[in-house]
């Protein structure tokens, strides 16, 4: 089989000890960022892209490092959630259900070492996933025309709140809000300036990297010096690892379960990690039903949800590296990066690109082992860490960031642009819009403007190119369903997702 | 005492006034209006190199990266803050001709600077998917005479932009009429570009020789003209020059420098000599073989009027276009 080929040859630069240092440094990294609580893996992806232009990283050596972190980030929100009953990042919210408990019956070590077992399998599946599907899916994107794409496009941004968003309202303002940034600059499709304002330094439109460090991790510096968080938290006691082989065996058909739930859920566009897991839980809460005593610290509660928060991380890798568009937050970071590599993600980028796409996927399966390797005789070490007080934190992520934007362009105007993001962004976030949907306007919106003039260029500007073909069809109704069913079905989902969040962890 | 100093002024006279004598003492700055990474930036690094080897200048070439504007940034730093800097050249290709052209440096045109000269061009190129019913660019034209809507392009640049205009310096050539009319698709790049057209979703593809080598060699994508005055060498030897298919379209995309406006004779004249003994010299050449450069060099002194005409025609055609009112 030719994938295999391939994926022998992304192990070859993977395994290169350059790359090697740097998935090893994103996977520690990345754990570390998603037990704190608040920054989650988009958070921690976006943080690390200045570093990787500070650095000067080859491609494969940056995206290496940065699915590192993401994968990483999915590991360490586990920490917390289990330790503190404080989810590190949404996705972990599940695990707090049986974790925290299992912790207070003093079996805080066996829950992180499970849970760190069940991540790694969870991923593994999931992996394995990704190199199976993407290739024939890439293949597939080739009859993809223009009108199937704005389909395509329109799709993602009808699933873009996601079934478990809160306020669809904030949601489409947050899109909007991309959209209208990504309009300034030249128009490719009729060649002239938008929205500039005679101001030379916007004549190429508003680079996504500035946004995305400015939205992520300038606000989130904002965030600590107002909330003058300087303690860090009190030192959570682990105990001893009293977890037997046997105990590991019994929930293999969970992790397996957990970890296919979990990527399909990945792969579909606006479901994402925190749906994977909640799904993978609510199965594994009916499958074995009056037999577990869920939400009381059973080790399958812990089990299945991180199982499905790791497949759903690189199931959405799928969409994001085949068709160019993220199934989340974290993956449209990534593609933002790709972008700003200059690497055209889709098709091509599987036969022009292969030492890159081979190259992260052979990562993804290393950094798998070195983060399980990670997380169970070092846990200690991240436990203490979570202790570390962020104001020594903030200030080395702050100085990467500028460091780091200014090593891109060399352009102290983009620096300014970057703090008026970061302040943009915190008064967003005070009013609670999120950030993702911007990130994802700002990527897809041009996308899908280009892709609509061109289907009417092809057609002498008859619409009804657009729902022409029985692909263009299909992914309208997809589309259509997307709208529809969060409307529908989002509050009951959300409100037994709150119900299980309430009756799970009982906090003395 | 004051012939002492009478004749040290002589001297001092007579020495600048030979063209050979001056020569830029300390480092030399050479600024690429984009990130590091893209084709000014390689132009500066390159030249920078081979200019050292030579011992052209004493000290280094330094490389300062400016981007915005597609150049428009760098543009307006050479013209405002640095007009009298003789010891500072620009990176610039057809893509700055173009945005003069299209007035979209705002306030600024051709003359504000003086331009040094080139060292190398990629050449534009027209070409079909391998099951296209168009096997020479004579059957491409007769189609765009019949009905301009008949064959559209795609290309990696803006609308306006370099490959957009290659398609319509080609079609004017061929004699068609109604340009505006002829369908052009942007893309982010040549290779977005040329994946739709292997793919069949668009009929033609628009972008210079080098993007199109992979395609080209897996024999996904066959080459109809390239707009170069004669055939290039090496393996693009096998692709026919529009002018041997009768029509006379050109369209390099040259890579060469201009430098600041206030500047002396002297210097000017200094660094259109470097650029030349640069261009003549085997480690050039070199440089040039190994990343698909190909010939190109007006001779010192016919670089401005080069550069004057194709804007001029740049700006005509955008015009005829409607880009320009």
């Amino acid at each position: 089989m030719e994938t295999i080929g391939f994926l022998m040859e992304g192990f070859a630069v993977a395994l290169t000890p350059y790359n090697l240092m740097f998935a090893l440094f994103g996977a520690f990294v990345g754990t570390l960022i998603g037990c704190l609580p608040g920054l989650g893996p988009a958070n921690g992806v976006a943080i690390l892209i200045p570093l990787a232009f500070t650095l000067g990283l080859p491609p494969e050596t940056a995206m290496i490092l940065l699915t590192s972190v993401y994968a990483g980030a999915m590991y360490g929100g586990r920490i917390s959630s289990i330790l503190l009953n404080i989810p590190g990042d949404e996705p972990a919210m599940m695990t707090c259900l049986d974790g925290y408990p299992m912790a207070q019956k003093g079996r805080a070590a066996d829950a992180l070492a499970i849970s760190a077992i069940a991540s790694f399998a969870g991923s593994l599946i999931g992996t394995i996933g990704l190199i199976m599907l993407a290739p024939v899916l890439a293949r597939f994107a080739l009859t993809f025309g223009p009108a199937e794409y704005f389909a395509l496009f329109l799709l993602a941004f009808a699933t873009l709140g996601g079934i478990t968003g809160k306020n669809p309202m904030k949601t489409v303002i947050a899109a909007t809000l991309g959209i209208m940034i990504s309009t300034v600059g030249i128009d490719i499709s009729t060649g002239t300036q938008r929205y500039t304002g005679g101001v030379l330094e916007l004549y190429e439109g508003i680079d996504f990297i500035l946004a995305i460090v400015g939205l992520f991790a300038i606000s989130e510096l904002l965030f600590f010096v107002e909330s003058r968080m300087g303690k860090g938290r009190s030192k959570v006691e682990v105990g001893k690892l009293t977890l037997s082989f046997k105990e590991v065996v019994t929930t293999i058909p969970t992790q397996l379960r957990g970890g296919l739930l979990g990527f399909v859920a990945g792969v579909l566009p606006g479901a994402g990690a925190s749906l994977g897991s909640f799904i993978s839980y609510t199965l594994e809460k009916s499958v074995l039903g009056k037999k577990g005593r869920f939400g009381e610290g059973d080790i399958r509660g812990v089990v299945a949800p991180e199982a499905g928060n790791n497949g759903a991380a690189s199931g959405a890798l799928v969409p994001m590296l085949t068709l160019g568009v993220p199934g989340s937050g974290t993956t449209a970071v990534l593609l933002a990066m790709l972008i700003s590599l200059n690497i055209t993600p889709g098709p091509l980028m599987f036969t022009q690109n292969a030492d890159i796409v081979w190259g992260v996927i052979a990562a993804l399966l290393i950094g798998n082992v070195l983060l399980l390797v990670l997380n169970i005789p070092m846990i200690g070490v991240f436990v203490r860490l979570l202790s570390v007080p962020p104001m020594y934190l903030l200030p080395i992520v702050t100085m990467v960031a500028f460091v780091g934007i200014y090593s891109i362009s060399h352009s102290t105007f983009d620096l300014y642009f970057m703090i008026v993001f970061g302040v943009g962004g915190f008064i967003l976030r005070k009013l609670e819009i999120p950030m993702v949907p911007i990130i994802l306007g700002l990527l897809l919106g041009p996308e899908m403007e280009k892709n609509l003039g061109h289907a009417l260029i092809l057609s002498d500007g008859d619409w009804s190119t657009l729902w022409s073909s029985p692909l263009a069809i299909g992914l309208w109704l997809v589309a259509g369903l997307g709208l529809v069913l969060p409307t529908l079905f989002g509050p009951i989902l959300r409100r037994r997702m709150r119900t299980a969040i309430k009756e799970g962890p009982v906090s003395d | 005492m004051f012939i002492k100093r009478t004749i040290a002024f002589a001297a001092v006279a007579a020495f600048s006034m030979s063209a050979m004598a001056w020569q830029p003492s300390g480092k030399v700055e050479c600024l690429a209006p984009a990130d590091p990474g893209g084709g000014w930036d390689f132009t500066c690094r390159s030249v920078g190199n081979v200019m050292q080897t030579l011992d052209l200048v004493d000290g280094t070439v330094q490389t300062v990266n400016m981007a915005g504007a597609g150049g428009g940034v760098a543009y307006a730093h050479t013209v405002s803050k640095r007009k009298n800097d003789d010891k500072l050249i620009v990176a610039a290709s057809t893509a700055t001709t173009t945005r003069l052209a299209q007035k979209q440096f705002p306030g600024m045109d051709a003359s504000m600077v003086k331009w040094i000269g080139a060292l190398g061009a990629d050449y534009g190129i027209i070409a079909v998917g391998k099951d296209s019913k168009y096997e020479n660019l004579n059957q491409l034209m007769d189609a765009l005479k019949a009905n301009p809507r008949s064959v559209k392009f795609a290309g990696g640049s803006a609308r306006g932009g370099w490959d957009h205009l290659k398609v319509l310096i080609a079609a004017k050539a061929a004699g068609a009429e109604k340009l505006p009319s002829i369908p052009y698709l942007s893309y982010n790049n040549g290779g977005e570009a040329m994946t739709q057209v292997v793919g069949g979703q668009v009929d033609a593809f628009t972008g210079d020789v080098s993007e199109a080598t992979g395609f080209m060699e897996s024999g996904d994508l066959r080459v109809l003209a390239v707009l170069s005055e004669e055939r290039l060498p090496g393996k693009f030897g096998d692709i026919p020059t529009a002018r041997e298919q009768g029509i006379d379209a050109l369209g390099p995309n040259w890579r060469g420098f201009y430098m600041p406006k206030d500047t002396s004779a002297d210097a000017q004249q200094y660094w259109v000599k470097a650029i030349d003994t640069l261009y003549a010299s085997e480690e050039w050449k070199a440089v040039m073989k190994s990343n698909g450069l190909i010939p190109f060099h007006p001779k010192a002194g016919e670089f401005e009027a080069f550069v004057t005409n194709q804007v001029q025609e740049i700006e005509d055609l955008s015009r005829e276009i409607g880009l320009l009112k």
